[in-house]
């Protein structure tokens, strides 16, 4: 017998500090597997958000830096322009990347920085404790929107990657999910798309996933994925955006 | 005849083009008055001398860049005035946790606030003592002409390398908006530019993945990481303070002031020696380390010869470094302090007003 | 014929791959690993699907759909 599927080498053997059922072991996999399946892996620099992603760069194996929070973009912008033989991805929640760091994000975008923007949405702040997020659904409750969302209280949830579709920056948008194996091969394919138009050129390519938090959501992994599928795509359509 | 080479610049171009030729080759900054015709001169000169000029949409933004920069083993800077910088405050903590060399020009100008434009110097405590959240340090460099702001940038970005850590030069709106003749000479510096950066981040190719970071979570390793801080703090004051003296080893007076500031405060001193009153300057040059170690000597030298000076302390803020001055001057000698700021700048006058009321033996005769 | 590794130890019991196994080869553990909670083992003799008596289709597909799904890579395919 073959082995057809392991562990990608750009992930190290290692318990992630994730909960069980989230979604970012899956998206750190599939990143590390883009890498190795693009021979990248020694031109490779990932910037970590702060969030539950923090640790990503205990968890890959090539060069990472950190970044403060919602900052990724800037400082990706610049390793880039300072080192455009390199490949250069950031890895970013919804709080990072469209509540404290919307600035950053759209003008990296407008500037049409040749950069891979991983964008984990989970409508949820997990790391601090399941605190509303831009991206939190109209009645989700979360433990500053104990009610459920209200748009007349706390906005509308925030739909980041149509607003910077708009950008003549932008090449590359797709909205995707983690909620079955077929829907997590359609995300390792944008992902790799993502990567694919940095390497040519193309410019600024950016994959949004929808990844469940099932600590947050109070729900168990299973409920949560299907919470996906049935909710969450209502109000974040999956497919290429851009 | 030798022709004279100097030419005429303002000090925010001067430190413009000391920075490029100090081998900076990645800037970004923000427009904030009084110090655009630094980030003008880096949009002008970087991209045809092999060097990154970005506009970043933010103070913020342009420190994150730096930090970015710096990352990737460039040597990187950013500039900004008072508002500015405490918006980059965040990003200098970080620098300093993930000890990322950058260099962080900031133009005083008056404040709390919005403020004015006009020349201050009163973010001295933001710079000298940290700034951001943490337990951390910048190297403050203080120039006090056009050509000394000049020569600072090679210094700036030595430093920086050597120490891995930020280095802010304290200057404010007179320092850079004058315009003086300098040379360009090109003070080489100590570091090479291409200064072996092993930890940088350039692709793990053919060595093991490095990391960059500020953060320590597991039991006992954050006091770990702050301790090889503050064990290379501990250097830095060793090695690094920097003053200028002017007439102090007989001095009964001995004014104590730096950056534009000292310009008026060395005029007043010249002048009150061709009077014959026995006055001194101590100009730090660095603001952090600040030089205890001299001014205590300098102290001592007096006290062997039975000399009990007075020290004026003059700023354009209300009693900032005199906390430093009185810190090393440890109760030995009294210290007295003129200040002013929101746009007023102490005077001779003021100045001699100062010293009359408090040394009665100075205009007896 | 297929069959799948399990890294007992890694495994953090979240049963996304016990969802999504078109054979219900994939079933709980009553011992627990060294996290301290029940993880997934590989039954390839017995099916967890009552109705079906063991048949040859019941045997693993080598569809790797469960380390797809795993977010904490502790799954390998041999096929």
């Amino acid at each position: 017998m073959e082995k057809i599927f392991s562990r990608p080498k750009s992930l190290r053997n290692i318990s992630t500090h994730y909960c069980p059922g989230c979604g970012h072991g899956i998206a750190h996999r599939l990143i590390a597997g883009v890498v190795d399946e693009l021979g990248i892996r020694d031109k490779v620099i990932a910037i970590a958000p702060v969030g539950c992603a923090v640790l990503a760069y205990d968890y890959w194996d090539f060069d990472c830096t950190e970044a403060a929070h919602g900052r990724a973009l800037a400082v990706a912008t610049a390793i880039k322009r300072v080192r455009p033989q390199n490949i250069v991805f950031t890895y970013q929640g919804d709080g990072d990347l469209a509540a404290i760091g919307t600035n950053e994000t759209i003008h990296a975008a407008n500037r049409g920085e040749n950069l891979t923007v991983i964008f984990i949405n989970n409508a949820v702040y997990g790391m601090t404790g399941g605190q509303m997020a831009p991206t939190t659904l109209l009645g989700q409750k979360t433990a500053t929107s104990p009610l459920g969302r209200n748009a007349q209280r706390e906005g509308y949830p925030l739909k980041i990657s149509e607003v910077l579709s708009q950008l003549s920056g932008v090449k590359y948008i797709e909205r995707t999910s983690f909620y079955s194996p077929q829907e997590i091969l359609k995300a390792k394919r944008a992902i790799k798309l993502a990567f694919q138009n940095q390497i040519e050129g193309i410019g600024f390519s950016l994959v949004e996933i929808l990844s469940p938090c099932p600590t947050y959501w109070d729900m168990s992994p299973q409920k949560a994925m299907e919470w996906i599928a049935n909710i969450m795509i209502k109000e974040f359509p999956l497919g290429r955006i851009k | 005849m030798v022709k004279d080479k100097r030419i005429l610049m303002t000090g925010n171009e001067a430190i413009a083009e000391g920075a490029i030729q100090a081998g900076c080759r990645f800037y970004a900054g923000y427009p904030i008055t009084p110090q655009n015709e630094l980030t003008a001169y880096m949009a002008k000169h970087m991209p045809e001398r092999d060097g990154i000029f970005i506009q970043a949409e933010s103070e913020l933004s342009a420190i994150n860049m730096v930090f970015g920069a710096s990352a990737a083993g460039v040597r990187a800077m950013t500039s900004s005035s008072s508002p500015g910088i405490s918006l980059k405050q965040e990003g200098i903590s970080y620098l300093a946790g993930t000890e990322l060399p950058s260099v962080i020009v900031n133009m005083m100008r008056g404040g709390p606030g919005l403020g004015n434009i006009a020349p201050a110097q009163s973010d001295y405590f933001q710079a000298t003592r940290g700034g951001g959240h943490g337990d951390y340090h910048s190297i403050v460099l203080s120039p006090s002409s056009v050509e000394e702001a000049y020569n600072f940038m090679f210094l700036a970005f030595d430093l920086a390398d050597k120490y891995r850590n930020p280095v802010i030069i304290l200057g404010d709106g007179m320092i850079g908006q004058m315009m003086e003749p300098l040379e360009l000479t090109a003070v080489s510096c100590q570091l090479s530019a291409e200064y072996k950066k092993p930890w940088a981040l350039t692709g793990c190719k053919a060595r093991l993945p490095n990391i960059i970071r500020s953060l320590f979570l597991a039991e006992g390793a954050l006091e770990e990481r702050n301790l090889k801080l503050q064990k290379k703090y501990k250097e830095i004051q060793k090695a690094e303070q920097r003053l200028e003296e002017l007439f102090s080893s007989d001095a009964e007076f001995i004014l104590v002031a730096y950056g534009g500031m000292a310009r008026i405060v060395k005029g007043t001193v010249k002048k009150l020696r061709e009077k014959g009153f026995r006055a001194g300057l101590i100009r730090p040059i660095t603001l952090w380390p600040f030089p205890q170690a001299g001014i205590t000597q300098i102290l001592n030298r007096l006290h062997r010869k039975k000399h009990l000076p007075i020290f004026l302390v003059v700023e354009m803020s209300y009693g900032q470094m005199l906390e430093d001055v009185k810190l090393a001057v440890d109760g030995k000698a009294k210290v007295e302090f003129l200040g002013r700021a929101g746009g007023g700048i102490p005077t001779e006058e003021e100045i001699i007003n100062k010293i009359r009321r408090n040394g009665k033996n100075l205009f007896s005769s | 014929m297929a069959k799948i590794i399990i890294e007992r130890d890694k495994c953090k019991g979240c049963l996304l791959c016990v969802s999504v196994c078109p054979k219900g080869l994939i079933i709980v553990d009553k011992d627990l690993n060294q996290k301290g909670v029940n993880p997934v083992k590989f039954s390839p003799l017995v099916s967890r699907i009552p109705s079906k008596a063991r048949q040859v289709n019941d045997e693993c597909l080598g569809c790797s759909l469960c380390a797809i799904m795993c977010p904490d890579c502790c799954i390998e395919v041999y096929k």
